[in-house]
């Protein structure tokens, strides 16, 4: 069996062609190894191979990104490679940034695995590591020998489409997923366990370390509600009747954009919800309850609202991830302001 | 106040002439119990059906699971204040048909109801896979609206599972658990030196279809209260809701809390277990203030140290499980939170609608949003045609060959959030 065929990226530090006063090189490919290739080489053995190595200055890579980018993708494809492998960047920043950024372009254009490796702290771990495998470094080339086996183990997995192992295991910087498996002791007998650590001052591991949470602050209020033209978007399900673009009862992968143009208020013959959370009842018998067309349609004869915006935007908020939720919103934000809508009303259930 | 709770074990049940259990085997009359359990107006057809560990079955949508209980000495009976009177249960003796429970199905309520796989994949997910369901279907009349349909199927259940207990009345036990909690000032005095913990256990009341019911009173109304632990075990608090399957508490987790269960194995070694908050998760900002407000109170009052919170549902009270544990950290009682995820099929989002850095111990029951495939099962208890609907299912969840592909959000009890599973998740 011939080897797998691998695409190694340094930078001219690595590559020996000089520090900071050669750090605007461009790229370069070279056929085999260079530099720490070849300690990557030697941990490959017979599984794999280091084909050709790209070579950037970090100052040309990051002062022109999509270039650089570009031109080192190009590099890449010609020699067809199974597995893909930057660095490592130690605590090198931009290096690292490099790295980071090669490996998810690699990644996505060329649908092959891809490994790199950085210190915690290089600002590259933070961008990348949810995008792609960053194996947990030393903070200098010192500890080259320790890195090279961890990138090598990893790097030879994904090329063999083998389960990863988690953070510790494999020593990568923990990407932020959430996978599910079964726990020795139940979860009551865990949660008793961690208590009694507590009380008694011992160190403890929570399951689920506490996200810096998104919070958003509110705009500020609206000056002249008799000219603008307000928007009604809801989390409460509030479709045509039918669900015409089915939308999930819970976990929503979607959401709807309705004309409400030609209605002066929802009933039960038109709209309905979606929604799996709650009882429907109260929701189906007057759609208005939940998005409240018919007392906007008031608010816009009375002069007290410039006018009602044509088109509600509806999802279901029911166990919604927040990313999700944030991907809907974000898309139709840009059509809210393009469409000239001036502030939002959110109804939630 | 202490309770013997002695256990029978069941090791099949049968359909016979007479309901009786004989060595270790419970035969049921059929025609006796839908006589018991039926005769609801709101209901056209009532049946009852039998799932084995490790057959082919699949039961949907399952609204809820409950125990065989009976009160055998000491004040009160099974399910006080609905349907037994309201007196305080928890002293003296009851037994339980262990390995067995009736479940509840039929005809869907509103989206989040459940499925209990029997075998295969899903069953490793289900607490429920490894019992004896007796499994009730009851389809409503037509026309009938959600919360009448729910109430009636609620009581069904109740009725069956109380009508099961009552024949373990006259039997010897195989194996006896004895549970005491003194009251406040007695126990610090047999325990001076413990530490004084105590459980914080959130039940589901945002309303519509998601109800939970204490001695019979809808908890939307309660503020928080205490009680002894061993009361839960006797049915005062039972499920009322149809919150999403992986996470609610079907009444068959408030039976078999596991977080008393595991508390009062180390009660009077490790620390003195001195009682059960209960609290609601109500919708209403002021609600959620003053029930938080009170937990913490009370944590303070009854001198904690430290405290188990469980959660019940996800999303909106996850709001609650974070004010919960900020205000009661706040009095200087520390607390271990367990809740589940909802972090997207690919785990890659934030897992809980609200975050604290107080909230330092915490226990996870899994990811909700995971999916899962099901396979296609030999037999259908209830229908399969609301899967697409359910909540954890999408459209395009049930396939031609029966087989089902669903977030283990679908799967009756996967995540339970009182920690009565193994399920967990770690980042990767």
């Amino acid at each position: 069996m011939s080897k797998k065929r691998v695409v190694h990226y340094i930078n001219q530090f690595f590559a020996g062609i000089g520090g900071e006063e050669k750090a605007d090189i461009k790229p370069e490919v070279r056929e085999g190894v260079v530099g720490p290739g070849m300690a990557i080489n030697t941990a490959l053995k017979e599984e794999a191979e280091i084909v050709a190595t790209v070579i950037c200055g970090d100052s040309y890579f990051n002062e022109n990104v999509e270039v650089a980018q570009k031109e080192i993708l190009d590099m890449i494809k010609q020699y067809k490679p199974d597995l893909f492998i930057a660095g490592p960047a130690f605590n090198a920043g931009r290096y690292g940034v490099a790295c980071g950024t090669i490996t998810k372009a690699v990644q996505d254009e060329l649908g092959i695995p891809v490994v790199t490796g950085m210190y915690i702290e290089n600002p590259g771990a933070d961008m990348f590591k949810k995008s792609v495998y960053i194996v947990e470094t030393g903070n200098s080339a010192a500890t080259m020998r320790a890195a090279v086996p961890a990138m090598v183990n990893l790097a030879l997995k994904l090329l063999k489409g083998e389960e990863v192992g988690s953070p510790e295991e494999d020593k990568y910087i923990s990407r932020g997923i959430r996978k599910n498996y079964f726990a020795e002791e139940r979860g009551s007998k865990r949660a008793v366990d961690m208590l009694i650590k507590k009380l008694k001052g011992e160190d403890f591991v929570t399951e689920y370390p506490m996200p810096d949470f998104d919070r958003v602050e509110p705009n500020p209020a609206v000056k002249d509600l008799s000219k603008a033209k307000i928007a009604l978007v809801t989390s409460g399900g509030i479709v045509p009747k039918g669900n015409p673009d089915r939308v999930e009862s819970s976990s929503a992968s979607k959401y709807g954009k309705y004309d409400i143009a030609n209605f002066q208020e929802l009933t039960e013959a038109d709209h309905e919800t979606a929604h799996g959370g709650y009882d429907p009842v109260y929701a189906n018998e007057d759609p208005d309850r939940v998005l409240p067309v018919d007392v906007l349609r008031d608010l816009e004869k009375e002069g007290a609202i410039g006018e009602l915006h044509r088109y509600f935007y509806t999802t279901v908020g029911n166990g919604t991830s927040v990313a999700s939720s944030k991907a809907f919103a974000s898309e139709f934000a840009k059509e809210l302001i393009a469409d000239g809508v001036e502030a939002v009303i959110l109804t939630s259930t | 106040m202490r309770l013997e709770l002695g256990n029978i074990f069941i090791k099949d049940v049968q359909f016979s002439d007479a309901t009786k259990i004989e060595n270790g085997v419970l035969y049921i009359d059929k025609e006796e119990l839908l006589a018991t359990v039926g005769g609801d107006e709101r209901v056209k057809n009532i049946d009852v059906e039998l799932a084995h560990p490790g057959e082919e079955v699949r039961i949907t949508p399952v609204k809820d699971v409950i125990e065989p209980r009976v009160k055998v000495e000491g004040p009160g009976g099974m399910f006080p204040g609905v349907l037994s009177k309201v007196d305080t249960v928890g002293t003296g003796r009851t037994h339980a048909l262990k390995n067995v429970a009736v479940v509840t199905a039929g005809k869907i309520v509103g989206f989040q109801e459940g499925i209990i796989d029997m075998s295969g994949p899903g069953a490793e997910y289900t607490p429920f896979s490894k019992l004896h369901n007796i499994v009730i279907i009851a389809d409503p009349v037509d026309g009938i609206k959600q919360y009448d349909h729910e109430a009636a199927v609620r009581m069904i259940g109740l009725k069956a599972a109380q009508y099961l207990g009552e024949f373990a009345k006259n039997l010897e036990p195989e194996e006896i658990k004895y549970y005491e909690t003194e009251p406040l000032l007695e126990s610090i005095k047999k325990y001076p030196d413990l530490p004084r913990v105590g459980y914080v256990y959130m039940l589901q009341t945002q309303g519509l279809l998601h109800d939970t019911y204490v001695y019979g009173v809808d908890a939307k109304k309660i503020i928080p209260t205490i009680l002894y632990p061993t009361e839960i075990f006797d049915g005062a608090i039972i499920s009322g809701n149809c919150v999403s399957a992986c996470d609610k508490n079907p009444t068959y987790v408030h039976q078999n809390n596991s977080i008393i269960e595991d508390l009062y194995e180390k009660h009077g070694k490790e620390y003195n277990f001195v009682g059960v908050i209960i609290t609601n998760e109500n919708v209403y900002l002021a609600d959620k203030e003053r029930s938080s407000n009170w937990t913490a109170k009370l944590c303070k009052y009854l001198g904690l140290d430290a405290v188990i919170v469980s959660q019940e549902g996800f999303g909106n009270p996850d709001t609650d499980l974070i004010m919960n544990c900020k205000k009661i950290e706040n009095e200087g009682v520390k607390t271990v939170i367990v809740t589940d995820e909802y972090a997207g099929r690919d785990g890659a989002s934030q897992s809980l609608a609200d975050a604290d850095p107080k909230a330092d111990a915490v226990i996870t029951n899994g990811n909700a949003n995971e999916v899962i495939l099901l396979p296609p099962m030999k037999k259908i208890i209830g229908t399969t045609q609301y899967v697409d609907t359910i909540a954890g299912g999408f459209d395009g969840s049930l396939r031609a060959d029966g087989s089902i592909e669903v977030e283990i959000q679908a799967i009756t009890g996967a995540t339970n959030e009182t920690g009565f599973v193994r399920l967990t998740a770690k980042e990767y």
